[in-house]
């Protein structure tokens, strides 16, 4: 691969930029001038080190060392689903929800690529599964995100037309039945408009990447229309699954809409 | 269901609310006026009985205890009529689980085109009729009415009542009528529970 390396004065320039940034934010009085500095010097720290840290896993090249990176990446993947909630749920299914739907869809769809589609050798060669997984979760985890957030608020907004169908005799399933639809259709939202305007409006990250790398722009779009048919089915399936299971979380065995199982960020 | 045995009884229950235990029993054809201060736990009895609350206590029908209902099935015949009626769909038909009989529309002073009717369209009073009506298309054992007529005026509040008399009539179902209204609650020429 012919890749034109980068220097630090190089990056330095770019930093530089960033810097003269916070300072128009500093002079205009925006007061983002704090954060915009340390995200960008965490943005620094994060990625050296995952570059090392990739470094020595991809020359180690041991499985166990892939699971415990993959294991990392589910962690806070969850962790970001549940910080974007405005009315988690309560205990471990706050945290557990996301997790769990995030591992179903994305693993399962990750194992479906390693084995079957690109089928690296050995298969869970780490220079093909991390960033796979990366990109399947990352995605996933906006979506789940979405979802489970528009769920919980729609539920406890529309709690009395909720209730009212109960005492109308409906099943609980029914009762919720547009705000899972409402739910499902958001978690769905940026997926289909990442794949609508794929290529016209903006070129997708990794395709970017592999043109850069020297890899042929042809080979190179295959494999994005595959991540992108990865990703959608990773966010659809694990919506569903997020959504399935928090709808029925908002319910207790005699079917009673439990919003105390919600709390609140206010 | 055995001869003399209540169609609905109340053993032991208590509330979110806590402070009061629940002892009474239903007939067929009966109605018990409920009426205390706001506060006091008259619409927490209802959701209770409704199993749309947790609460203590057993609750029968006919006989059957409620924990060996489904809960859909139990609220399909112990229906709740809250003081507040909730609309989750655009038209009003689409809240209607079976359409009503054009008689009953017009008893309560409805035509029938009233079901093609968009729901923001209707006044709080007009919400308060359809929403007992699309309770009693469901031919609920038990009515729990929360202040049924507290929207309406004199005339509408009469049609309502005899609406309700009507089906008690009718039908072998008994009602729990939540009144703020003493001259309503003789009237309603029924048992009485006072709340404190």
């Amino acid at each position: 691969m012919n890749v034109i390396s980068l220097s630090a004065l190089d990056l330095g320039l770019a930093a530089m930029l960033v810097i003269l940034l916070s300072v128009l934010t500093w002079w205009l009085k925006i007061g983002t001038t704090r954060s915009l500095l340390i995200a960008g010097l965490r943005t620094v720290v994060q990625l050296l080190l995952l570059g090392h840290v990739l470094r020595l896993v991809f020359s180690a090249g041991q499985w166990y060392w892939v699971a415990g990176i993959m294991a990392v990446m589910l962690l806070v993947a969850g962790y970001e689903v549940n910080a974007r909630q405005h009315r988690p749920f309560s205990g471990w299914w706050g945290y557990g929800l996301g997790t769990l739907s995030m591992f179903a869809s994305s693993f399962s769809l990750l194992m479906l690529t390693l084995l079957l589609l690109v089928q690296p050798q050995p298969w869970y060669q780490p220079q093909y599964a991390i960033p796979l997984l990366g990109m399947l979760l990352g995605n996933s985890m906006t979506g789940i995100a979405l979802a489970l957030d528009r769920l919980t608020e729609s539920a406890w907004k529309q709690r009395r037309e909720i209730e009212a169908r109960l005492m109308l005799g409906h099943e609980w399933n029914d009762a919720i039945s547009n705000i899972r639809v409402e739910a499902l259709r958001s978690g769905l939202m940026p997926i289909i408009n990442a794949m609508a305007a794929a290529g016209i409006v903006s070129l997708p990250g990794m395709m970017t990447g592999q043109i850069l790398a020297g890899t042929s722009p042809i080979e190179a779009s295959k494999y994005q229309i595959l991540i992108m048919f990865l990703i959608t089915a990773a966010s659809g399936l694990g919506s569903v699954i997020a959504v399935q299971t928090g709808a029925r979380r908002l319910f207790d065995d005699r079917e009673r809409l439990t919003l105390s199982r919600l709390k609140s960020r206010d | 269901m055995l001869a003399g045995q209540p169609l609905f009884q109340v053993k032991n229950l208590t509330t979110l609310l806590g402070s009061e235990v629940f002892d009474f029993s239903l007939h067929p054809h009966e109605v018990l006026a409920i009426s205390g201060p706001s506060g006091s736990g008259k619409s927490l009895l209802l959701r209770a009985l409704a199993d749309l609350d947790k609460h203590q206590g057993q609750v029968f029908l006919k006989g059957r205890s409620q924990a060996t209902f489904k809960p859909a099935e139990w609220r399909r015949q112990i229906v709740l009529v809250a003081a507040e009626s909730a609309w989750w769909s655009s038209t009003v038909a689409d809240h209607f689980q079976k359409l009503p009989t054009e008689q009953s529309l017009s008893e309560l002073g409805f035509s029938a085109d009233v079901l093609r009717w968009p729901v923001n369209r209707l006044s709080s009073g007009e919400r308060q009729r359809l929403g007992l009506l699309r309770a009693l298309v469901l031919k609920p054992t038990i009515l729990l009415l929360d202040e049924p007529t507290a929207n309406l005026d004199e005339k509408n509040t009469l049609k309502v009542e005899k609406l309700i008399k009507d089906y008690l009539k009718n039908n072998p179902a008994a009602a729990i009528w939540v009144s703020h209204n003493s001259t309503q609650r003789k009237r309603l020429n029924s048992k009485e529970l006072v709340l404190a």
